[in-house]
């Protein structure tokens, strides 16, 4: 459930990328010590028009244009996080991070920790995520599981406007750095209404988004609406689907997934970033140390194939991404089973 | 400028130092000596795991740490910057403390030797790989100019090999283009573990480099702590004043092998290491203040003695000093009480 911090006065329905959009709005309103940078984020507006209209508003000096160079992007962000702003550096495709990865695990993660908390590193990382959208090899992965398994990281994955709202201002509050994953698919099909009002989501706390009593599905991002879409379909079935969004990938809400899996006995996690080493993967073993004698049934994952990633054909991209029809064969085997 | 005549009748050029400043860098170049040959000695005592030297370095250090304006700037140093980190006013208990991993660490005896942290001071955190800090040290330099802190800027050193790398490049050009208070020192030792200057880059000079930045480059004696302290100085200034980066290449040399852990007998001619050592800066920085009347040869001795007796204090201070629990590896991996699994009251 959300938190209120501050007064609610009434809700607005938005998309995805409109909460994103409103929340960084906010944020500059609201504390100068935050700064967007990142590549086109200034006369542009972001590649996806999150930024449009910030640099006329804010100036130049808090809505950065940076050099084309995603290391420095985030380095630089660091540095600006140490002396005390609280910098969201934008990576303008998932893809893109890869020539950061040493500045996000080997030095934002670590400030903390190999200074003994002398220095501290609160900065955000936004980046879009994921496929669907013809983004082909490059503009369409997921990143999630190159980075959850780094400690000093805290990685977000929301995926409706309310939850982008108070998990964006929970990260920008975050005194630890985060990286904010934004499924690009959802960003204009996903809407729903945003309380008003500013409010943060706890870190680490997941989300019943439908209850059930058969089965628990738990997932993320685009994956996450396929699943509830698929969940109501098998209602009419007479099944009955209980559906977490994770949400938060590091850390994860143990409480949560326990308390679903013991009232349902089985378990299938979806996500769309490839099944060897995923989410899944930690999702399953730690059911499996903590509650395996309450399953009636062996875990289930349905996940993106094990190839580098979804082609640009449309016969390619089909077939990497996980299908609604797909998912509710695997709810209804389960529940079967 | 005021000019010293020395015994010889030679004019020392001080570039404005007093007579106080002058014997202060000469007593941090001694200090840096004591503690390279202290860190190595343990290490070879089996005290010690590792060690690092700033041996050849000393002049470059002290004088870049005397252009240092404490309380305003910020060093983002490299792991060879012992003089740097005393020079701007570390202590050899902290750098004993480090070597020997004590919990009086500010670290908490979790970083390898010569990887300083102190935030009161203005010694920023690094890891050990190469030029990654140079990306943080200009990210505080758009701190201090995005909050219109003029009068502050940082010192991003390296060695000529970090110019290798992406993020030196993208630190240099991201300072230029946004015109921030950051000063790139390049302390040319001419190689980088076993790997030559001409292995690293075609050009003769690191500060040819800044022509492709559209900044200013300049070369001074790394030998000489007046020559780097007038470099350093003015590029500083420069960037303090909103007149942007710069790039001081001060070119010394690593008399050392590249750590305890490296014998640089495998690379480099005994011969490379003589011919430099006949500029050693440490003795002849002495006698050049000896020369110019600064101090007396006593004066020097007892200045000598004195920094022996400060290392011996720190080191056996230091030695009595307790290790870091066990229990503290699990803390300050993020604010608060970390777990990777979160447990909630339902």
């Amino acid at each position: 459930m959300m938190t209120a911090t501050a007064q609610q006065t009434g809700a607005t329905v938005m998309t995805n990328v409109e909460a994103v959009r409103s929340t960084l709005h906010d944020a500059l309103v609201r504390d100068d010590r935050v700064l967007i940078m990142g590549e086109d984020v200034g006369a542009r507006g972001n590649v996806f028009l999150i930024t449009k209209g910030f640099l006329e508003e804010f100036g130049a000096e808090r809505i950065i244009d940076t050099p084309l160079a995603e290391a420095s992007i985030v380095g630089v962000a660091i540095g600006m996080a140490m002396e005390g702003l609280r910098p969201i550096a934008e990576i303008q495709f998932a893809d893109f991070i890869y020539p950061a990865f040493n500045q996000i695990v080997g030095e934002a993660a670590k400030t903390r920790y190999r200074s003994n908390g002398d220095y501290t590193c609160p900065m955000v990382i936004r980046t879009p995520y994921g496929g669907g959208v013809r983004g082909a090899l490059s503009h369409s992965v997921s990143i999630e599981a190159l980075f959850y398994h780094v400690p000093g990281l805290t990685i977000l994955a929301p995926s409706t406007p309310a939850d982008i709202k108070g998990l964006l201002n929970a990260a920008i509050e975050c005194p630890d750095p985060v990286l904010f994953l934004e499924h690009k698919k959802t960003y204009r099909s996903v809407k729903g209404e945003v309380p008003s009002g500013y409010y943060t989501i706890p870190i680490g706390k997941a989300d019943v988004k439908k209850t059930g009593t058969q089965v628990t599905v738990v997932s993320y991002g685009y994956n996450l609406h396929q699943a509830l879409d698929a969940a109501n379909r098998l209602e009419a079935e007479g099944i009955s689907v209980e559906v977490i969004d994770l949400r938060s990938i590091r850390p994860m809400d143990k409480t949560t997934i326990l308390a679903s899996v013991r009232k349902t006995r089985k378990l299938l996690i979806i996500h769309e970033d490839n099944k060897f080493g995923g989410i899944g993967a930690e999702i399953s073993a730690m059911v499996a140390e903590e509650a395996l004698f309450d399953l009636d049934a062996p875990i289930r994952r349905l996940c993106g194939p094990d190839v580098p990633a979804m082609g640009y054909a449309l016969t390619l991209e089909e077939e990497f991404m996980t299908s609604t029809e797909q998912m509710v064969d695997a709810m209804r085997d389960l529940a079967r089973f | 400028m005021a000019k010293t005549t020395t015994a010889h009748g030679h004019e020392l050029d001080r570039a404005g130092l007093s007579d106080d400043q002058l014997v202060a860098m000469l007593r941090n170049m001694l200090l840096q000596r004591q503690l390279d040959n202290r860190g190595f000695q343990l290490n070879r005592q089996g005290k010690i795991p590792f060690a690092l030297g700033s041996e050849g370095h000393e002049a470059v250090q002290a004088g870049a740490a005397m252009a240092f304006a404490r309380g305003r700037d910020v060093l983002v140093p490299y792991y060879r910057d012992l003089g740097l980190a005393l020079g701007v006013g570390m202590t050899p208990f902290e750098i004993l403390s480090s070597l020997f991993a004590r919990d009086t660490d500010r670290n908490g005896g979790r970083q390898f030797p010569n990887h300083y942290t102190n935030k009161d001071l203005g010694v920023a955190s690094i890891s050990s790989i190469i030029a990654g800090h140079c990306t943080h040290a200009v990210g505080i330099a758009a701190a201090f100019k995005y909050r219109r802190e003029s009068g502050r800027a940082v010192i991003s050193p390296t060695g000529e090999g970090a110019t290798s790398q992406g993020e030196w490049h993208e630190s240099v050009n991201y300072a230029a283009v946004h015109e921030l208070p950051v000063v790139f020192l390049v302390e040319n030792n001419e190689w980088a573990i076993s790997t030559p200057q001409s292995m690293q880059m075609k050009v003769a000079n690191v500060a040819d480099k800044a022509a492709g930045y559209g900044i200013p480059g300049v070369v001074c004696d790394g030998f000489s702590p007046i020559a780097t302290y007038r470099a350093m100085h003015e590029a500083l200034e420069r960037a303090r004043s909103g007149g942007g980066p710069s790039i001081v290449e001060a070119k010394c040399y690593r008399y050392l092998s590249h750590s305890t852990d490296d014998d640089d007998r495998t690379y480099r001619s005994r011969d490379d290491i003589e011919a430099h050592r006949k500029l050693d800066p440490v003795p002849r920085f002495e006698a050049v203040l000896i020369d110019a009347g600064v101090l007396d040869a006593a004066a020097a001795k007892a200045l000598r003695q004195d920094v022996l007796r400060e290392t011996n204090e720190a080191t056996d201070a230091a030695e009595a000093q307790a290790y870091p629990t066990p229990q503290s590896l699990y803390t300050n991996v993020v604010a608060g009480d970390y777990r990777p699994w979160q447990e909630f009251d339902s």
